[in-house]
């Protein structure tokens, strides 16, 4: 049942989006070859949904330690746009250097990593030392990462001789995610989602820590009596995940972007929390739910130029899915009672 | 249902409110059995009983919140069906629950206004609460937030919104449970001001002071069904307890032979703060537990068992190292962890969501409490296959009957987890062993194991701590028994020279045994069951 739920919430998804293309006076059938067939038909298209899905695996992946230890961080687009800030920022001064630059790339990926983590420390200590929710303090967080960004590039780190546009030098090859293979747009970053996916699997499954992790969320009293410290639990699992999304910023810039831009993300992080949530906080079916969700990013694209659909209905059929899972999680676990007459 | 009457006066022999052949079951448990109750205008009517005597079941009854499964509810001698809380308030009854039900965030008059119709303004309902607060001297700022106020004035809300709506029986469910006893003087005298008006009040309580001053009634609830009624003035401490505990008379135990080890457990003037609203300060508690003998703390729910285990554990810390020690080593300071170190075990009340994660396999319950000294984990990571088989041997030794190989702790029954959280620990053979209601809501044999399990345990040489509010338990493995009351703790009595009724008297509230203990317990001249 509870790896059916999923799929069935998938059929429905698919079966109301079609109501509401019909209701748009397109085909159904079309839509649905376009959404979900077309990208995976080509070799370009698969390879942006993997360049797609990489990013949203990876975060998804460090949120689901704080999901599952019943800790909210939202903020993982703002972790993701600090991690690309500041690695991007070794970048830019590195532009051009004479010496070996070897270097350059590791430093870009931890100080993107650390950025992140730090970035995502801020709420966890108010969290741990004065009880403010984690909710809103990591949520409003992100709008001031989005315009400290947004700063830099149209200020201090911008290229001065880019004709004022509002965006970095374009970073060194020594500075950029290598290409998988010659003459494609994979990059590492691929790699390293799917690296983080085989050690978040491990450690929640095999390692004290994740246990540790479990039993919190599983119920906080237990974990306590499990001599447990939910704070230093809180600014771990916080640390993971700001970690995680800011490793994915400085991957997105070192890799697909290759420069520092006003905006590096199109919701990767606020996508993620969906993401997480579709695999079921499981690092495996993360990925899948990723891969699920970059095939209709990559087909409503399509499906703007094909179908003149607009890209809102990409993003409703995401948000439905997400609630469809949700309930279908619910209905198995629980039955409906109609009880008339009783109010509460 | 007739006019809304004034307040009556006090009425003739037919009762304002009864209850006959109250029967209520929850499945194959009964709650209530055949309670007969009859409430009369202008009293102050006791309900006594033990947890779990089915007080507060009888009391939902009364309240509408709970339907019996059989009997009747009746008003001045015609039958009513209280279907809901809306029902019984409409009948006249009221009640002041022991938990508020308050928004902390919202103002005394807002909170007041929530059960009140929409009709009434915001000025005349201040102007009510001024009132009602003038004629009872129940003094209350509206405008003040109800997160400012200290429980015994949160309390006077709730008395307020009860008597705003006119009632004419009061239900009070330990309304001194939270309050100080200044506070509890006070509102003595509101309560006396009700009756003396001629509302009927109904004193649900387990505090004999507190009944033999204040009731002129008292019906005695035990296992669901009414032994005994009096009129509590009458009565002693001894002989009310008497009744709420079902003292046999006589029934004494050989004492132990055994010569005791070594002190292994040692609480020294043990003083915590109470960690919330509702919880209990530990007042210089003390107690020795050598090896070899099972200590038991009798008392009645909510005096401090909880925040007692919780720092004998680590999961609270006592303010000084050496109020508490495990084999000589000060361990008031240290974790839950390091206090297993030392070779403690610790078993919880509450068995799903404390001593056990539900929607966790048992093999994953078993690291919960064994991860740090059960050789569970190796540099950080899970010994998988050792955890299995340490719930293997746990599940063998203990008789734990469940489905599918490692099935997750909230599938098994209550008895059979409860064998196994006992298991996990006793097979750490633990130095110092702390347990609280070992066998709290377990069925007769499962309840039969356990304690069997702990007298063996104590035999070879361990200290147990027993924390329990059911007496035959208490008296069947226990060498020694304290009682704990108001986060106090009494004096150890050896269990061969103590009697129920002693117990039973210190557990409501009576004052402390003076050491040496109560030598005439045992003549059984006191005898006043029934």
């Amino acid at each position: 049942m509870d790896a059916l739920s999923p799929i069935l919430a998938f059929a429905a998804a698919v079966a109301i989006g079609g109501i509401v293309v019909a209701a748009m006076g397109r085909s159904p059938a079309a839509a649905f070859v376009t959404y979900f067939i077309a990208p995976l038909s080509e070799i370009w298209s698969l390879q942006e949904v993997a360049l797609k899905a990489a990013p949203l695996a990876l975060i998804a992946t460090g949120l689901a330690f704080c999901f599952r230890a019943n800790i909210w961080n939202i903020g993982a687009e703002g972790q993701f746009v600090v991690g690309g800030l500041f690695g991007g920022w070794i970048a830019v001064a590195t532009h051009g250097m004479a010496g070996p630059t070897f270097w350059v790339l590791p430093a870009m990926l931890i100080a993107g990593t650390l950025a992140g983590a730090a970035y995502a420390m801020i709420p966890a200590l108010l969290k741990v030392k004065l009880g403010v929710s984690e909710i809103l303090t990591s949520l409003m967080l992100v709008y001031v990462a989005e315009l400290l960004l947004d700063y830099m590039a149209r200020g201090p780190l911008r290229d001065p001789a880019g004709y004022n546009f509002p965006q970095s030098v374009t970073f060194d090859d020594a500075a950029r995610l290598p290409y998988l293979m010659e003459g494609d747009s994979l990059h590492a970053g691929v790699l390293i989602a799917l690296a983080a996916v085989v050690i978040a699997t491990f450690v929640l499954a095999r390692t004290l820590f994740g246990f540790e992790v479990r039993v919190l969320g599983a119920s906080p009293r237990a974990a306590r009596f499990a001599g447990f410290s939910d704070a230093r639990l809180t600014m771990a699992v916080f640390a993971i995940s700001g970690g995680a999304a800011g490793l994915a910023g400085i991957a997105e810039v070192a890799g697909k972007i290759g420069q520092l831009q006003p905006s590096i993300s199109p919701g990767y992080g606020f996508t993620a929390i969906i993401v997480a949530f579709l695999g079921r906080l499981s690092p495996v079916g993360i990925l899948v739910a990723a891969l699920v969700i970059a095939l209709t990013t990559i087909g409503g694209e399509g499906a703007q130029i094909d179908l003149k659909l607009p890209l809102d209905l990409t993003r409703a059929f995401q948000g439905l899915l997400l609630a469809l899972v949700l309930g279908a999680d619910a209905l198995s676990r629980y039955q409906v009672r109609l009880v008339p007459g009783v109010v509460r | 249902m007739e006019a809304k009457a004034p307040v009556p006066g006090r009425d003739g022999p037919v009762p304002l409110f009864a209850a006959y052949g109250i029967v209520k079951r929850f499945g194959s448990f009964t709650a209530n059995d055949g309670i007969d109750l009859e409430i009369r205008a202008g009293e102050i009517h006791a309900l006594l009983g033990e947890n779990g005597a089915g007080k507060s079941t009888l009391m939902k009854i009364l309240y509408g919140l709970l339907e019996p499964t059989e009997g009747v509810v009746t008003h001045r001698g015609d039958v009513v069906r209280l279907a809901n809380p809306e029902a019984a308030r409409a009948l006249g009854i009221g009640m002041v629950f022991q938990h508020f039900s308050l928004c902390e965030n919202l103002t005394v008059a807002e909170n007041i206004a929530l059960v009140m119709p929409r009709s009434l303004g915001p000025k005349a309902l201040k102007q009510k609460i001024a009132g009602v607060g003038a004629a009872y001297g129940l003094k209350l700022d509206p405008d003040r937030p109800v997160w400012s106020l200290s429980a015994g004035e949160r309390q006077r809300i709730e008395i307020i919104r009860c008597l705003l709506q006119e009632p004419r029986l009061i239900i009070l469910d330990e309304p001194t449970s939270v309050l100080t006893p200044s506070e509890a003087d006070g509102l003595f005298v509101v309560l006396e001001r009700l009756r003396d008006e001629g509302r009927a009040l109904l004193y649900i309580s387990h505090r004999l002071d507190e009944v033999r001053r204040l009731c002129s009634r008292a019906t005695i609830l035990r296992g669901g069904k009414v032994v005994g009624a009096c009129d509590p003035r009458q009565e002693s401490a001894r002989s009310l307890a008497a009744m709420m505990v079902g003292a046999q008379i006589g029934e004494v135990k050989p004492a132990s032979k055994k010569a005791l080890g070594r002190e292994r457990l040692v609480i020294d003037h043990l003083a915590l703060p109470a960690p919330g609203l509702h919880g209990t300060a530990l007042r210089d508690v003390s107690l020795t537990v050598s090896g070899g003998e099972i200590v038991a703390i009798a008392g009645i729910a909510g005096n401090g068992q909880a925040e007692l285990f919780d720092a004998l554990s680590g999961e609270a810390l006592a303010p000084k190292p050496g109020m508490i020690r495990i084999d000589g080593t000060a361990a008031g300071r240290l974790g839950i962890n390091a206090r297993r170190r030392l070779r403690a075990g610790f078993v919880p009340e509450e068995r799903n969501g404390h001593a056990a994660a539900p929607s966790l396999s048992l093999s994953d319950n078993a690291v919960l409490s064994r991860h740090a000294t059960g050789g569970l984990s190796r540099l950080g990571i899970l010994r998988v296959a050792a955890a299995k088989a340490l719930a293997q041997a746990v599940i063998g030794a203990f008789d734990v009957r469940k489905a599918g190989p490692d099935p997750a702790a909230g599938t098994l029954s209550g008895g059979n987890l409860q064998k196994f959280l006992v298991g996990r620990e006793i097979l750490a053979e633990p130095g110092v062993l702390v347990v609280n209601q070992p066998t709290w809501g377990v069925d007769a044999l499962a309840a039969a194991h356990i304690r069997q399990a702990l007298i063996d345990l104590a035999a070879r040489g361990a200290a147990i701590l027993v924390i329990s509010q059911d007496l035959d338990e208490v008296f069947e493995i226990a060498g020694r028994i304290a009682v704990l009351n108001h986060g106090a703790l009494s004096w150890a009595m050896p269990a061969c020279e103590t009697s129920r009724e002693a117990v039973g008297l210190l557990m409501g509230g009576e004052a402390a045994a003076e050491e040496p203990p109560l030598r005439q317990a045992r003549t059984g001249t006191l005898a006043h069951a029934r």
